[in-house]
């Protein structure tokens, strides 16, 4: 899973010229920044900013998928969506170990999340409703979110770009089984293909908006891609996605809901209708179908588990007391 | 030679149920767990849960001869067809009932896997070797959950004690003999189940005693028992939701 474009991020920095010049021909000679290396103020707090957001994707993604779980049809899809919703909370915990690397505690970022301060993908705010969404969540979301994560494979910032790159490996997994969920699907009864092409209706457009504004409206785009942050704009990686996703959409017999979709000779990919962008910015401030369960069961799982943390904690300190005292009879 | 297979089969359902009901009630916490290392941790468990019922049902099918299939017995049948503990349907209330449940079946089960590794049924005890490793990583997980909570704060102790005395009416039928128990043992099947409940009572008072756990809190009344299709009011809710999909759409492949 994975967020869209970089949201209200302050890139802002204020290090002298000759220190950014520097740092900038680090980057221009495709060195990879690590965690003590000096770096402007603005590279450290766009990455803390996108590996948080991109993390609390990971953890909120698992609600939906978990509303699943115990309804799944099989044993089989039972157990490849545990271990799939597993993956997502341990690329959660990779990316918040990778935001800890600047400097900022996994506790921190996620109060943040929890006050509503933090933004995490959207798309998460979209409900699944039927089995079908299972599999359009791997197959459409994941696939976007893969879209969007190879080329931070080579992200100029190390611990992120190598977390990428195991995380890219499992995607590419759930993204496939996604896809075969809904092979079973449209081979399967009408009503199986019909549930299957109502996920399309409902993901097509949520997943085109991944990607993030139009490159024409992304204020901060620019500077992360100086920095190799980020390396593709928006709009080609939403041009590379549906382009990669058309014909697996018409393998399955399945009709993309896009009267305008056009395959564009002169550019080798898809034209595509207009995005609603109201849709999307309504959503991103928190009227979207599942904003307020979905934040809500983070702060329930937060605060129903504060007793379990502290107990822990008083344990681990109990015991080190006892270490201590043993080792000074 | 019908009869063996009978109680076999019977055998296989029972350990089925208790792994597919208990891995249900782990899966609930998917996404909603105090910490995301268990969130991890509690999935993983249900992961093997769902993964030795997998097995079990498989063979169950296999010794039945009737073409039933792993998922025809998870989700095709009735409530009172179901034959686990009503140890695995007890809800998972707060953190301190999981991991207390989880702790008095996974001691059971690793004991319980131990034993059935050298059964005369060959298939029976290969899938009791894998399960045995799996049970034992359950064992320590809950047990050190168990301990940091019994010695913990006095809120986390006095959760404990509660789910200690929710479960432990529990703890019986776990040990319970009948027929189809005493013909697998004479047949070499299953190895002297006799042995367990004694074993258990050991390991259990070993990590209440570091966990600063009362044990008298284990003797109380037993209730349910010699199982065959006795359960909570919780069942029909959990079956509600497992076979949702089997039964609104029947005949389907997914």
């Amino acid at each position: 899973m994975y967020s869209q474009g970089l949201i209200g991020a302050d890139d802002s920095t204020h290090e002298d010229e000759e220190f950014l010049a520097r740092f900038q021909a680090r980057i221009d000679a495709e060195e990879k920044i690590e965690p003590n290396d000096a770096m402007p103020q603005g590279y450290r707090k766009t990455l803390v900013r996108q590996i948080a957001q991109h993390a609390h994707s990971e953890i909120v993604g698992m609600l939906p998928e978990g509303n699943w779980v115990t309804r799944a049809p099989t044993l089989k899809r039972k157990a490849a969506l545990i271990a799939k919703i597993q993956d997502e909370g341990g690329h959660g915990l990779y990316l918040y170990s990778a935001v800890e690397t600047l400097g900022v505690s996994r506790e921190q970022v996620t109060q943040e999340l929890l006050s509503g301060k933090a933004k995490y993908s959207s798309i998460f705010n979209y409900p699944a409703i039927t089995w079908a969404d299972i599999g359009a969540i791997g197959w459409l979301v994941d696939g976007a979110a893969i879209m969007n994560q190879i080329p931070l494979c080579r992200c100029s910032y190390g611990p992120y770009a190598r977390a990428m790159v195991r995380v890219c490996k499992e995607e590419s997994f759930h993204q496939r089984q996604g896809y075969e969920i809904l092979m079973m699907l449209c081979a399967g009864s009408d009503e199986q293909k019909a549930m299957a092409q109502d996920a399309l209706n409902r993901w097509w457009w949520p997943s085109l908006m991944m990607f993030g504004p139009h490159d024409s409206e992304s204020t901060h785009g620019s500077q992360s891609e100086k920095w190799k942050i980020k390396r593709i704009s928006n709009d080609d990686l939403r041009r590379k996605f549906v382009t990669a996703t058309v014909p697996q959409a018409e393998f399955l017999g399945l009709e993309v809901p896009d009267p305008e979709l056009k395959w564009n000779e002169k550019t080798e990919s898809y034209d595509i209708g207009p995005i609603d962008w109201d849709e999307f910015w309504s959503v991103v401030k928190g009227n979207g179908v599942m904003n307020k369960e979905r934040l809500e069961a983070r702060n329930k799982a937060w605060d129903e588990g504060a007793w379990v943390r502290e107990a822990a904690n008083a344990f681990a300190l109990k015991s080190q007391e006892r270490e201590q005292l043993e080792a000074a009879q | 030679m019908a009869k063996a297979n009978d109680d076999l089969f019977e055998y296989l359902i029972r350990l089925g149920d208790d792994h597919l009901i208990l891995g249900h009630r782990l899966s609930q916490w998917c996404g909603h767990a105090p910490t995301l290392e268990e969130d991890l941790a509690l999935s993983n468990i249900a992961l093997d849960m769902i993964g030795q019922a997998r097995s079990l049902y498989t063979y169950a099918g296999e010794v039945e001869g009737k073409g039933r299939s792993e998922d025809d017995l998870a989700f095709l049948r009735k409530e009172h067809e179901y034959h686990n503990l009503m140890l695995v349907e007890r809800a998972n209330n707060d953190f301190a009932h999981t991991i207390i449940r989880q702790l008095f079946f996974s001691v059971y089960a690793e004991l319980l896997w131990e034993i059935l590794s050298t059964s005369g049924d060959e298939k029976l005890s290969q899938i009791a070797a894998k399960a045995r490793k799996e049970a034992s990583y359950h064992v320590r997980h809950s047990a050190q959950w168990t301990i940091r909570l019994g010695d913990g704060t006095q809120e986390s102790a006095a959760r404990i004690a509660d789910a200690v005395k929710t479960m432990a009416p529990n703890i019986q039928e776990m040990f319970d003999d009948d027929a189809v128990l005493q013909r697998l043992v004479q047949t070499g099947v299953i190895g002297d189940v006799a042995v367990l409940k004694a074993a258990w009572h050991i390991s259990i008072a070993e990590i209440f005693s570091t966990a600063k756990i009362d044990t008298d809190l284990l003797e109380t009344v037993a209730i349910g028992g010699a199982r065959p299709g006795r359960h909570t009011e919780s069942m029909g809710h959990i079956l509600a939701e497992l076979q949702y999909m089997q039964r609104t759409y029947p005949g389907c492949q997914w």
